[in-house]
């Protein structure tokens, strides 16, 4: 059945109720899942080695001795995992990334992989694994990656979207450029011009569950991966192509997972893991180190950029340009395109031109972190924008007001906007007691706006009815913060039955159809969209039972609050029916009860943020404490405002520690120097305030609820905002992310001696 | 192969089991005691999901050598329920949705109740440094600060009732 998937503007009964979730019980008692608590008879350690060098070729790899240690069942180099015919794209480097195949691309690249009885022998094996590597030229810098006499990564990689084809390859994988107008013309309409270079550093997702899973496959060729991760479906499909399997002889459950942020929808060492099963013919659980999360799997880009924005003196933003290079890791990615789509999104200028430069580098392969590549394309505009309103002398929000997109205008990526929320955000963070609160000494008040698309995508529900009338919807998104007491609220909701009746129930992959990664901050706006057509599905049934168990013409039964009700005055006799009446008859009414939808969930309504926070600098040690923070944002609909509010608090934390603290530091010799979380410090509970939230509800039309996906866009604004107060508060404008205290103890020495100016000769 | 042969006391009960010498608690307790609910997130005391007390103690389970455990008293996550009831900080947690990935609860749990057995009535900054040791990179702490803020009332009350 065909569903309408337009907004209703319906009067809800429990959405927006700050229910109890249903996982909350086995996660307190510590009783949940992860990806690291599964087991299986018989099965063995997996462990990973990996190479200690940025660039190296493997001239060849010993593995008899490891092979001959007791205890070892198996060792796997890239020989136990060919490529498998047709293999091409993203897919083979997914393949190559998971293990090298010739050459070690970074520092943590694996080189092969063991299979033991326990983790000592596993780790012991490792050592007797003789890699003989011969070091190659390195970069890992993104400009320096760039540069005409780089080392080339890859002898394959031309840089795609430019005319003519280069002639040799490069580090650039692709150039891309999006925009409106004409920016000479909108330049020379300028009264003031802002030209501003800015450098970010890569960050980690951060999750503190590292990757874990288990994989099992039988002689059959069949078999099975408990893994954490944001997507069980995609995940199979992208193992069992790399390991040549048949998709449906491939089973994947997904753990409860320990935080994702983008970073568990790619693909790491699960790969090894089968291929190490597959060899040894004994399930293997493989559990990455901390080290190896931060060496091999999911970093953020490292980006640079030129950014030139231009106003009249009125305040009307009239041209713009970026230039923004993102560094993508060891193979290519859309990373530059991302951030070239997100970067002026908030405003309305009518030339504009966003280029975008995807470049590899000798660095673990980038993958998703919330929002991606937004946070950066952010800071630089928004860092610019605050350094505009203040050429032309007009207040940061007002400029921003003025020249924010609106309903109806075009958006510099492609779309003609909806109705959207970035002037409501605006207008109420200049309407916030926040924005008035004093200020004392060495402090400063900033503020930032961030933008994010969000997406629908592929999504697939059951809803079954059991005989007591209690009700089991089953998704296929991975809960990642909440999610499972959402969709039950949705479920309930559209049955018009408590909360309480509604069990949310997370399908493995032989359990459920086709469902995308719990990413884009889909999970809810997309379960909860095939949530609602399934429920709508299911009533239909309820209808039909209803009046077989009456004896009348479907059409003389309608659902209402709960209850099957046979309208008309001729059957005025016939008290409704509820949805336990009608289950404890099923069985003898047609069976089962349940309601089914697949959806391509279109329709995601687009999200805006703004944030304020107050700093404090020490000017001693430069050391930048936040004070106070305020997320304002565009929800859609909030279905359990706790979890949305929980996003947006996440969300500019993980922003606040990218802002401040967090980078991947390279040495010379291109490895990683703090593949830990002492020397790779994240906020921790000391280091911030609360995090105020404001809720704005401005209904997407593409989904029956209004909902929006709430989970990225607080992520994007706090690099921008917190530079933005820093330089209100001690007059030093940053231009490289995280603005640690070594950086600003820097920026404030060379302040004093810019001010102090030539000393004076008598 | 050589081991040590532990006597311990977990959550109240006597538990016995052999490692190697040079396992960590926190392996022992997973691997050999079946406790999952400690939880490694990094293996090198910085992240404070394998938080457990000895002899009443807040320490992280994979600094320690099981061996050390050897005639003392353990807690973990699992002996909060009491009677089958959840200990106030557990339902708070629920209640104030001060979890989303929950990974990191256990071990905030283990935590907040050493600090609440030390200090019934904490400062927010108290509660903060309290809780400094254990990273969460879901909630931006909020949520956290607020449910032991809650759980701290309700049990004052509770005491005092």
């Amino acid at each position: 059945m065909k569903h309408d998937n337009s907004y209703t503007g319906q009067d809800f009964k429990v959405i927006g109720t700050r229910v109890k979730r249903p996982d909350g019980i086995d996660k307190v008692t510590g009783r949940a899942r992860y990806g690291a608590d599964a087991s299986l008879p018989g099965q063995l350690v997996g462990r990973v080695l990996r190479s200690p060098h940025a660039h190296a070729r493997i001239k060849a790899i010993d593995i008899s001795k490891a092979e001959a240690l007791p205890g070892v069942k198996a060792v796997v180099t890239a020989d136990d995992m060919p490529v498998p015919e047709g293999l091409s794209g993203d897919l083979k480097h997914t393949l190559e990334n998971s293990m090298a195949r010739g050459r070690a691309l970074y520092d943590g690249h694996a080189v092969a992989a063991v299979a033991a009885i326990d983790a000592k022998t596993a780790r012991k094996a490792l050592q007797l694994i003789e890699v003989d590597y011969e070091p190659l030229p390195h970069v890992t810098d993104v400009d320096a990656a760039m540069q005409p006499d780089a080392p080339v990564i890859h002898d394959w990689l031309y840089t795609s979207g430019v005319d003519p084809k280069p002639e040799k390859p490069s580090n650039v994988a692709q150039r891309t450029e999006f925009g409106l107008g004409d920016i000479d013309a909108g330049f020379a309409e300028a009264d003031v011009v802002i030209e501003r270079s800015y450098k970010t550093e890569a960050t980690h997702q951060g999750y503190i569950e590292p990757h874990a899973c288990l994989a099992n496959i039988r002689p059959d060729g069949s078999g099975e991966l408990w893994v954490t991760t944001q997507g069980p479906f995609v995940y199979r499909n992208v193992c069992a192509q790399l390991l040549g399997m048949d998709i449906a002889k491939l089973k994947v459950t997904s753990s409860e997972i320990g935080g994702g942020f983008g970073g568990k929808t790619h693909v790491w060492a699960e790969p090894v893991a089968l291929a190490l099963s597959r060899k040894a013919n004994r399930p293997v659980k493989l559990v990455m180190t901390r080290e190896e999360v931060f060496r091999a799997s999911g970093p953020t880009s490292s980006t640079s950029m030129d950014i030139k924005l231009g106003a009249t003196r009125d305040g009307k933003l009239v041209a713009a340009r970026a230039e923004m290079r993102y560094g993508n890791g060891a193979f290519p990615g859309i990373w530059g395109m991302l951030s070239c789509m997100t970067s002026f999104a908030c405003y309305e200028i009518a030339n504009c031109k966003a280029i975008g430069y995807d470049v590899v580098q000798n660095r673990p392969k980038v993958a998703a972190y919330r929002a991606p590549s937004a946070p950066m394309a952010a800071f630089g505009v928004e860092s610019a924008m605050d350094e505009l309103a203040a050429a032309i002398g007009m207040d940061p929000v007002e400029f921003r007001l003025k020249n924010a997109s609106k309903e109806g205008g075009q958006s510099h990526y492609g779309p003609v906007w909806g109705p959207i929320g970035i002037r409501a955000t605006l207008e109420a963070v200049r309407d916030h007691p926040h924005m008035k609160a004093p200020l004392g000494p060495n402090q400063g008040r900033g503020m930032a706006c961030g933008f994010w698309f969000n997406i629908g995508g592929q999504t697939c529900s059951d809803l079954n009815v059991g005989i007591d009338g209690t009700v089991t919807l089953t998704v296929g998104t991975v809960d990642v913060g909440g999610s499972r007491a959402s969709l039950g609220l949705i479920a309930a909701e559209e049955l018009g039955i408590p909360y309480e009746q509604v069990q949310v129930n997370i399908a493995d992959t032989g359990s459920l159809g086709h469902n995308d990664m719990t990413e884009g901050s889909r999970g809810t706006f997309s379960s909860g969209m095939a949530a609602i057509f399934a429920a709508r599905n299911t009533i239909e049934v309820l209808r039909e039972r209803a009046a077989k168990m009456w004896g009348i013409p479907v059409e003389d039964v309608i659902w209402e609050a709960g209850q099957a009700k046979a309208k008309g005055s001729e059957h005025s006799n016939l008290p409704p029916l509820s949805l336990k009446d009608i289950a404890a008859k099923s069985p003898k009414t047609g069976g089962p009860i349940a309601g089914h939808n697949e959806v391509v969930a279109d329709g995601a309504g687009v999200s805006f943020a703004s944030h304020i926070c107050d700093i404090e600098v020490d000017p001693e040690t430069g050391a930048t404490k936040v004070l106070r923070y305020t997320v304002v944002q565009d929800a859609g609909k909030a279905i359990h405002p706790d979890y949305v509010e929980g996003q947006f608090q996440g969300g500019a934390a993980q922003g606040i520690g990218w802002a401040l603290n967090e980078e991947y530091i390279y040495g010379e010799d291109g490895r990683l120097q703090n593949p830990g979380f002492l020397d790779y410090r994240m906020p921790v509970c000391s280091d911030l305030p609360f995090i105020d939230t404001k809720i704005l509800e401005i209904p997407n039309p593409g989904h029956p609820y209004g909902v929006r996906g709430v989970g990225e866009t607080s992520i994007v604004p706090p690099l921008a905002a917190i530079g933005n107060a820093l330089s209100n508060a001690v007059g030093v404008r940053m231009h490289h992310v995280p603005m640690s205290p070594p950086r600003i103890l820097k920026a404030l020495r060379e302040d004093r001696r810019a001010n102090r100016g030539p000393a004076k000769v008598a | 192969m050589s081991g040590v042969l532990v006597t311990t006391t977990i959550n109240g009960d006597a538990v016995q089991f052999a490692c190697p010498e040079e396992e960590t608690l926190l392996d022992a307790l997973r691997d050999r005691v079946g406790l999952l609910g400690v939880k490694e997130g990094c293996g090198t005391g910085d992240c404070g999901a394998c938080s457990i007390t000895l002899d009443g103690r807040l320490v992280c389970s994979c600094l320690v050598l099981a061996a050390e455990a050897e005639g003392r008293e353990i807690g973990t996550v699992e002996g909060l329920v009491e009677g089958g009831k959840l200990h106030p900080l557990q339902e708070s947690f629920i209640s104030h949705a001060a979890l989303q990935c929950g990974i990191c609860t256990p071990g905030f749990l283990v935590a907040a109740k050493s600090l609440l057995d030390r200090n019934p009535d904490p400062t927010e900054t108290e509660i903060r440094y309290a809780l400094a040791g254990n990273l969460c990179r879901c909630t931006g702490y909020d949520k956290i600060v607020r449910a032991v803020q809650n759980a701290a009332k309700e049990m004052r009350t509770a005491k005092s009732a």
